[in-house]
């Protein structure tokens, strides 16, 4: 299992798209920064910025490009029949890449949302944004993975839900935040450290269990599916 | 002793049938499976490797099913074609990890062990994304092979090698196979099969169209019928005397010139320039006219 997480890694780090993981914690940051700076009150800015770009945005597509990066690209490369060509119960492929993706998702969006959350409102409310957050990270990142598997074109089913789903359909209807992961964080974020700032539309009980059936049924779809991995060939 | 079994298998993708009904029996020793391009070969192998279901039929490696069954890889390896590698890892560093893969009890030494038998030791430290195409094909045949896999399967190795790596791969393979291993790989080359193997399963259009010893295949190979175009100073008169000759099955003159229907290559080759010369006809232009590979295979699924 952990050669399977150090090649995953090394894969993640090694190919150029990682520096894509950058410019939007940087951006939230410095946003927070500057309102701070300019004494913007916080109930102004904190919407915008850590709900609007940092929750909604930074969060889901960080994790579809970690989630689909440890597995779709080794798809596409080919490069996973390495991993695949090997005695390994598949559940000990999935597990691993999985670990990676959430640990280095989680940890590239909570570090600027609890600064962002201590600039708005103190350490409590930073820690909440950073612990909801790996949370949404781990959903995120099982259901990326198990697109990877499911479709040839994991990044463009995921960018569809991310936008369509979670961001234009449940600013119009709010049923359609029982299945969006954005939901569960702002939930769980609320319950660690209530605050005005957040707005809610889920109960924690339904956050909790939905976020665990989207995590664990993707996880054993995606083992499920590795097994019957079929290679495509140059010539046929 | 390992054999890989394929029965009655079959393989379509919608409505386009890739392998036809196959079955075949590898066991051990170098077997070559050569065909032109698009012939089902790498469909064929993906099937014995498990990385593909077959849609009909049963493919087991000593009984047990490939597919869905990663088990099999502890006696398994597979070279694929393509040249996919993690270019972001030293070769040393990528066959160490297959052989931590393989839960082998002594990784370290595995990795050595196949680097010394590929002959990239001194390279073992560079990045594979540095590599050329043989080296990279070496990196991904040590891989496959540090686990010492009684069955290895590759798809045409030796595309991009030069002539020395060939040889080197070619003595690899031959000195696998003289140890008791099963050695499958494919080749649309009939020359690079030839030099390796002595057993041949030949495949066209997805189906099996001769199996068995190289030297049986490569005489029904040279003894079909031939056609020929022949341009001469008098193109009717040659007709005539052709057709006089046993190994002609047949004569057509038309105004580019003759088409000629041989049965047998030597014996047309070796009767042509005499009968020309006894009639004082001049040959300005002999063509075999059906010479490509793809002719070959066709004419061997037909007999």
């Amino acid at each position: 299992m952990t050669t399977v997480a150090w090649i995953t890694a090394r894969g993640l780090f090694g190919r150029r798209r990682f520096l894509l993981l950058f410019p939007l914690p940087l951006l939230v940051v410095g946003l927070a920064v500057l309102a701070r700076w300019a004494g913007v009150a916080a109930s102004e800015w904190v919407p915008p910025v850590i709900v609007g770009l940092g929750l909604a945005v930074m969060l889901p597509v960080t994790a579809l490009i970690v989630g689909t990066g440890v597995l779709g690209s080794e798809i596409d490369d080919g490069t996973l029949l390495h991993i695949l060509t090997k005695p390994l119960p598949r559940w000990q492929i999935i597990l691993p890449k999985l670990a990676v993706a959430a640990g280095v998702t989680a940890l590239t969006v909570a570090v600027p949302l609890y600064v962002s959350g201590v600039l708005a409102q103190g350490v409590r409310f930073g820690l909440a944004l950073a612990v909801a957050s790996a949370l949404g990270a781990l959903t995120y990142v099982a259901i990326f993975l198990v697109l990877s598997l499911v479709t040839r074109r994991p990044v463009l089913l995921g960018l569809v839900y991310v936008l369509i789903w979670e961001g234009l359909l449940s600013s119009l209807l709010s049923s359609t935040g029982v299945l969006s992961v954005q939901q569960y964080v702002l939930t769980v974020a609320d319950r660690v450290a209530p605050t005005s700032l957040l707005t809610p539309t889920v109960s924690l009980p339904v956050a909790l269990a939905l976020s665990v059936v989207l995590t664990v049924g993707g996880t054993v779809l995606a083992i499920d599916r590795l097994r019957s991995f079929s290679a495509a060939g140059e010539t046929s | 002793m390992t054999n890989v079994e394929l029965s009655g298998v079959s393989r379509w993708y919608g409505n386009v049938v890739a392998v036809n009904n196959v079955t075949m029996s590898l066991g051990p020793g170098v077997t070559g499976l050569l065909g032109p391009n698009g012939a089902g070969k790498t469909t064929l192998l993906h099937m014995m490797a498990g990385f593909l279901a077959p849609s009909r039929g049963t493919v087991t490696l000593d009984g047990e099913p490939t597919w869905r069954n990663p088990a099999v890889y502890r006696r398994l390896g597979l070279v694929t074609e393509r040249e996919a590698a993690y270019d972001f890892l030293t070769a040393y560093e990528f066959v160490l990890a297959s052989a931590r893969l393989h839960r082998l009890p002594q990784p370290e030494a595995a990795a050595r062990r196949v680097l010394d038998l590929v002959e990239l030791t001194s390279a073992e430290d560079r990045r594979i994304g540095t590599y050329s195409k043989g080296m990279r094909q070496r990196a991904r045949v040590a891989a496959a092979l540090v686990h010492d896999p009684e069955v290895l399967l590759l798809d045409e190795p030796f595309n991009g090698m030069d002539p020395r790596q060939r040889m080197h791969m070619m003595d690899l393979l031959h000195s696998l196979g003289d140890a008791g291993r099963t050695i499958l790989f494919s080749s649309h080359i009939l020359e690079e099969v030839e030099q390796v193997s002595g057993t041949v399963q030949v495949i066209v259009s997805g189906r099996l169209a001769a199996s068995g010893d190289f030297r049986t295949i490569r005489r029904l190979m040279t003894n079909r019928p031939h056609v020929f175009a022949i341009r001469s100073t008098d193109d009717r008169r040659l007709a005539v005397a052709l057709m006089a000759e046993p190994s002609v099955n047949g004569v057509e003159l038309d105004r580019d010139g003759l088409t000629v229907r041989a049965g047998d290559y030597g014996s047309f080759t070796r009767a042509l320039p005499k009968i020309a010369l006894a009639s004082g006809i001049r040959v300005r232009r002999l063509l075999p006219s059906d010479e490509s590979l793809e002719s070959v295979f066709s004419y061997l699924v037909e007999a």
